[in-house]
């Protein structure tokens, strides 16, 4: 089986929130990146499936320097190798015109095509939740998004895919398919010591949006049909009334509210 | 005429509360560019679920009909509402950011080779020559951004729950018209099964009067019992954020958000919880929210009435120990 796992890297969930000059992004100075968490739990699933299968994990993201060091990670945890679409303006293209790099980049990858795409349901930071099933679209491939477990069958997948509510729902896919991954259903593995050595011999192959465009002219990404326009800081919905003092204090202050205002005890 | 196509969401033969959301935020966009809105819905023109449409009148009402639609598949949703966009032309499409939209309507943009804006929580009208700007959260909640759709060609929307008051109900004249798209059995390539509840649900947080909520803040599993006596010196139901059932710290019934339960007791006291738009839509219906966090930052403040900043494992104790003492 051979499974690429797309995946992002994000700023850091307690990464502090300041509007750049432009006002189009935080400010990344001083941020520190991660893993984002749902492609975490993409990569965890294919990982699972290569040991339970055999074949290869392939990671692709696509991103500036900095996102090599996620990449590492994700080898060091045990995908095979990697691949990375450098770019150092992603933030001129919109949802399709990301996923068309990567899409572009799993057609030209050698070998063998995929069995398996697999990639988190959202990114924590943009949050559109759109890229693998985008990707799915470019590819002509079918696809499945939410996706909690993974099964491999005689011809495809068979998947358990989360409903709102507290529901489920199995689905049946011909192979080679799309599936985005929901977080949280298994837990996710450490690199071991042996893993970080291991991941510095590993092949990452870089290759520029200039490279794709070259072996696939319709890799070229369209002018962003969709821009952001600014950022700014959420305006509260509510008046808060910040009760402050010592914690008796202010449990005491807000067992009166509670009491007094509220009328709930 | 363009316009602007609304399609509501059947969710176990009702269409769902988001739907009305929808069309609420699609009139409001609608009224400020002098647009007709039509609704779509998938289901036989005899469906008594059309006799439930209320709301602002819309133009027309599209059933769209075909039984390869009778169980949501992303392939055959797609390739009809595709064939119905193509059909009426409009020059908007808002949909309500539920999941199963989530599965289909990037899919669908792309057919269009456009992009959906997701999860929209408001919408500026036009103003002189600048087209409507749309109102979307980063970084889960803690940035808002404005997007623009400025090129030609259908723009797409989906709009979060709770973010549109749906309007009431109102009579008028709509035109029901059946749309039968040409489906094909060998499009639809994956093959669904029939929905499920994991288990019996034994807790009903939707008729708690108080909730004593609980996030990632309480660390570890055996911090669980402050905030239990909290929750019982306050007789209240103990609920949680998603990471706290996943971890299987309390079972999933418990859980908030926007895959766990909606609630709206008369107080919510959220413990520990940053309050990422999953579980802002799950709980912000609440008459008050308290909210505890040692993040000044953390979204939860946005919604709350009362907060507290500081560290959850001294103020929680101090908490029900003031509770208990106006009870006794």
């Amino acid at each position: 089986m051979k499974i690429i796992v797309a995946i992002k890297q994000v700023p850091e969930r307690d990464a502090r929130i300041r509007i750049d000059a432009e006002a189009k992004w935080i400010d990344l100075r001083d941020v520190e990146f991660m893993m984002n968490e749902s492609d975490a739990y993409a990569l965890e699933e294919a990982l699972q499936l290569k040991e339970a299968h055999g074949g290869e994990v392939v990671v692709l993201s696509a991103g500036p320097e900095r996102v090599g060091k996620t990449i590492r990670e994700a080898l060091a945890k045990g995908a095979d190798r990697a691949i990375h679409i450098e770019s150092d303006d992603l933030a001129g293209y919109d949802a399709l015109g990301v996923a068309s790099l990567l899409a572009a980049a799993i057609r030209e990858d050698d070998g063998e095509d995929p069995d398996l795409i697999l990639t988190g349901l959202q990114s924590d930071d943009l949050g559109l939740g759109q890229t693998g099933v985008i990707l799915a679209e470019l590819l002509n491939l079918p696809h499945a998004s939410l996706i909690l477990k993974i099964e491999k069958t005689g011809s495809g997948i068979k998947v358990l895919r989360e409903l709102e509510d507290g529901w489920f729902q199995h689905l049946e896919l011909p192979a080679p398919a799309v599936l985005t991954i929901q977080s949280g259903n298994s837990k996710l593995r450490y690199a071991t010591l042996m893993g970080i050595k291991r991941a510095k011999t590993k092949e990452v192959r870089r290759v520029t949006v200039a490279d794709l465009i070259t072996v696939d002219p319709g890799a070229k990404p369209a002018d962003p049909v969709v821009q952001l326009d600014r950022v700014s800081l959420p305006s509260k919905q509510r008046t808060t009334q910040i009760l402050s003092g010592s914690p008796a204090e202010a449990a005491a202050a807000l067992v009166e509210k509670l009491q007094f205002e509220v009328r709930a005890l | 005429m363009s316009s602007v196509l609304v399609f509501l969401e059947n969710k176990n033969r009702e269409i769902s509360r988001i739907s009305w959301e929808a069309m609420a935020a699609a009139h409001t966009l609608a009224e400020g560019l002098g647009l007709p809105v039509d609704l779509a819905l998938a289901a036989s023109p005899g469906n008594p679920i059309f006799e439930k449409i209320h709301g602002k009148a819309p133009r027309t009402v599209y059933a769209i009909d075909d039984k390869l639609l009778h169980d949501y598949t992303a392939d055959g949703f797609t390739e009809a509402y595709r064939q119905l966009i193509e059909h009426v032309k409009p020059a908007y499409v808002v949909l309500p950011h539920t999941y199963q939209v989530r599965d289909f309507a990037p899919r669908l943009a792309t057919r269009f080779k456009q992009v959906l804006i997701s999860d929209v929580t408001g919408i500026e009208a036009p103003s002189g020559t600048t087209t409507p700007a749309f109102i979307r959260q980063l970084l889960q909640g803690k940035l808002n951004a404005t997007y623009r759709h400025p090129g030609t060609g259908v723009c797409f929307l989906s709009v979060q729950a709770g973010a549109f008051r749906a309007d009431p109900a109102h009579g008028g004249a709509t035109t029901l018209e059946p749309f039968h798209p040409k489906l094909d059995a060998g499009q639809i390539r994956v093959k669904p099964g029939e929905p499920f509840r994991a288990s019996a649900q034994t807790v009903d947080l939707g008729s708690a009067a108080i909730l004593v909520s609980v996030g990632r803040g309480i660390k570890e599993e055996a911090n669980l019992p402050i905030v239990q006596e909290l929750a019982t010196a306050l007789g209240a139901e103990l609920a949680a954020s998603r990471p706290i059932c996943d971890n299987g710290w309390l079972p999933m019934e418990r859980q908030v958000g926007s895959s766990g339960q909606t609630v709206a007791p008369k107080v919510y006291l959220a413990i520990g919880i940053s309050g990422a738009i999953q579980h802002l839509v799950g709980m912000k219906g609440s008459q008050c929210i308290v909210a505890i966090n040692k993040d000044e930052n953390a979204p939860i403040f946005e919604v709350a009435d009362y907060g507290i900043v500081g560290d959850l494992f001294e103020i929680v104790p101090a908490l029900t120990a003031a509770v208990r003492k106006v009870k006794a």
